[in-house]
């Protein structure tokens, strides 16, 4: 598919920082990287990594004490950091929108589904026909397996799945490119999970939406995504293909929140690996690589000096100095190869 | 009307009966625990304990007072409540029915007035939070919460009557037109209306003004710091939020989205801050000469006349029920959560 090669947004040295009384938070740091058309994209790391925060700035719904401090967020070539207040309005819904994690509070209580969707494309459009509007609406709701009667009921007459599709719906119902959905799953029993996950791929088959999956859950990324990127203390750490970063994974982050999956294999006797410490508070961020107080492989190297997010093989990105020369290096650099 | 609506408004409706059960029997406990013979007091010292009887009985206080409280309960119920002891012994229904609609045509508006200028002053500090114009309508509020609200009438009387004499200083209708006006409801705008006596009209409008801004003002800050604090939360929830993200305009979300539900718990404020707002009446009635429910209780209990008071008070404990159902009847309408 040529298609999904093409790429719909470039996200270019992203900074954001959140001004707080014990000093700058920077939750965001010097982050690039690219989401294609119509490809599911996962954005993984523990608590704290600052995935929301990067999920927000690309709505640009960064507001004070946090700032976007630097960089550049390409939406079809054009910088929306740049953009007034009129263009990021219409920006915002046509052609990007955002799944939260509380399905039971993101709907507007007093407001019908219907009304949602319908207030969705008259804000957003002019001069719109209520009766067609209305066919459209009632049309995509039951393609996204809600019944057409459900319409007419109030968010908290929902299940929660269901409240979850209704956001999906006011996404797709202006045809946006981007879907941002930010621990969207996270707070469903597995069995609905399951099938919004499924619905999320088939949605993206249909509408060819881009869809950015945030979670902490590594497990979901395996079964939704074609690519992963996965971020820790602020920095991008390693991106790839999900073949790439389940089958190849380079950085020792990945390693270890691979490591700690649970296997559901019974004769897997290997107890459950827990990653030792936790991220670090980004008022202070270690010195040199982030990550090196945790790193199982560090050498004296990463406490001194940052490597860079290097494409080691095709389409497989990683920030690590395994993979990097460097003058006072002790060891040799690892090969790459897939 | 959805069948767990029409459900929610049966049991409401139903759950007002006891609830007024219970305010009239408070009523009646406060009347015999006060402190004084209501006979004694009434007739003076003088009479002869053949004459205090003759009165006792015919207010049946010398009944057991089981009996006596059914009695009340039932006169209640039927809002039978017997004639004045002063002031000619009038029937108190008629007495009431005079006074009630004057104090209902000064505290409506005072609502309406204080709901909304409160309402839309609170939502806007919020939106607007930790601007100057924030401050101001806090420090506004804090201002007009604790003055008085005699001091009030007494400053906007002298601005308005006495420097610049652009309002009637005090009563319901210029004393002219009253000779020749009509009273049907007691309600004299309405009446002036029925009636097509349009300088009646005026004059009653004009006389309404003052009273109803001073009582409304008092009321206001309350509002406004309530509808501040709950806007300020709403705009921070998830669906605020999420309006944001779809590109909703800003006053929309604040005006249409966070309002609405701002209303839920303002709603609950309106229902018992009418209680208040009676008895802010009270002191309204008696600075502007207002002769409504609350200069007439005033009055009576100077007056010791022990039918009347009771008979006013009830009719406040039944007013309060009353607002309470609507609004919690309202209150449904606005939020789809609230159905039992
Ligand atoms: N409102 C805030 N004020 C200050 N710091 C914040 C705020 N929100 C998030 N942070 C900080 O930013 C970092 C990233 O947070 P977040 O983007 O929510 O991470 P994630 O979504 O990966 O859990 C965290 O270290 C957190 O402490
Ligand atoms: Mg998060």
């Amino acid at each position: 598919m040529n298609d999904r090669d093409e790429i719909l947004v470039r996200i270019r040295d992203l900074s954001v920082t959140y001004h707080t009384r014990l000093g700058p938070v920077s939750a965001v740091d010097h982050v690039s990287f690219d989401i294609r058309r119509g490809e599911i994209l996962g954005l993984v790391g523990e608590s704290g990594c600052g995935k929301s925060t990067l999920g927000k700035a690309l709505l640009r719904m960064i507001a004070p004490p946090a700032e976007i401090t630097g960089g550049q967020i390409l939406f079809e070539g054009e910088d929306i950091l740049t953009f007034d207040e009129r263009r990021l309005r219409d920006f915002r819904g046509r052609k990007a929108s955002m799944i939260f994690q509380d399905p039971m509070t993101s709907l507007n209580p007093v407001q019908r589904v219907e009304d949602h969707l319908v207030e969705a494309v008259e804000v957003h459009e002019q001069k719109v026909d209520r009766a067609n509007v209305l066919e459209r609406v009632a049309t995509l709701i039951e393609r996204l397996g809600i019944q057409k009667r459900r319409i007419h009921d109030y968010p908290h007459q929902l299940s929660g799945g269901m409240r979850q599709r209704v956001m999906i719906g006011l996404g797709l119902v202006l045809n946006a490119n981007l879907i941002i959905a930010d621990e969207a799953t996270t707070s469903l029993d597995v069995i609905v999970e399951a099938k919004l996950v499924d619905q999320l791929r088939e949605i993206r088959d249909q509408y060819g939406v881009s869809i950015l999956v945030i979670t902490h859950n590594i497990a979901l990324v395996a079964e939704i995504a074609d690519r992963v990127a996965v971020m820790y203390a602020g920095h991008l750490v390693e991106m790839g293909s999900v073949y790439q970063i389940f089958d190849h994974p380079l950085h020792p982050y990945t390693r270890g929140l691979l490591r700690s999956v649970p296997s559901i294999k019974l004769d897997d006797q290997e107890e459950l690996y827990k990653m030792a410490g936790e991220p670090p508070n980004l008022t202070h961020p270690p010195s040199g690589c982030r990550f090196h107080p945790r790193c199982p492989d560090r050498m004296g190297l990463c406490s001194q000096s940052q490597p860079q997010l290097r494409e080691v093989a095709p389409g497989h990105w990683v920030q690590c100095w395994l993979y990097q020369d460097h003058p006072e290096k002790e060891s040799p650099t690892l090969e790459v190869t897939e | 009307m959805s069948a767990s609506l029409r459900n929610f408004l049966i049991t409401r409706i139903l759950l007002t009966i006891p609830m007024v059960l219970i305010l009239i029997t408070m009523v009646f406990i406060i009347m015999r625990v006060l402190p004084g013979d209501p006979i004694r007091s009434q007739l003076g010292p003088k009479i002869s304990e053949a004459q205090a009887n003759e009165l006792r009985e015919r207010l049946g206080l010398n009944r057991p007072l089981y009996q006596q409280y059914f009695d009340f309960l039932w006169k209640m119920i039927r809002l039978d409540f017997g004639t004045a002891l002063t002031q000619g012994e009038r029937p108190i229904k008629d007495e009431l029915g005079e006074r009630l609609p004057a104090t209902l045509e000064l505290t409506i508006p005072s609502m309406l007035f204080t709901a909304t200028f409160g309402i839309l002053l609170g939502a806007f500090a919020a939106k607007n939070r930790k601007k100057p114009i924030d401050f101001a309508i806090r420090l506004f509020s804090i201002v007009i919460y604790s003055i008085p609200i005699f001091f009030m009438g007494l400053i906007f009387q002298i601005i308005f009557s006495v420097r610049l004499p652009i309002l009637p200083l005090a009563g319901r209708m210029n004393t002219l037109l009253l000779t020749s006006f009509k009273p049907i409801t007691n309600f004299y705008v309405i009446d002036s209306i029925l009636t097509g006596n349009w300088p009646a009209l005026g004059s009653a409008l004009a006389h309404l003004v003052m009273p109803s801004v001073t009582l409304g003002l008092a009321l206001t800050g309350v509002y406004i710091r309530l509808t501040r604090i709950n806007m300020i939360e709403m705009l921070q929830s998830d669906f605020i939020t999420a309006g944001r993200a779809r590109g909703l305009p800003e006053p929309r979300l604040v005006y249409r989205h966070a309002l609405r539900n701002t209303f839920i718990p303002i709603m609950t404020l309106i229902g018992l801050e009418f209680a208040i707002l009676l008895a802010g009446a009270v002191l309204t009635e008696t600075t502007f000469s207002w002769p409504g429910m609350g200069r007439y209780l005033v009055e009576r209990i100077q007056l010791r006349d022990y039918t009347a008071v009771q008979a006013t008070i009830g009719v406040f404990a039944l007013f309060v029920g009353l607002i309470t159902l609507v609004m919690d009847v309202l209150y449904a309408f606005i939020d789809p959560r609230i159905r039992y």
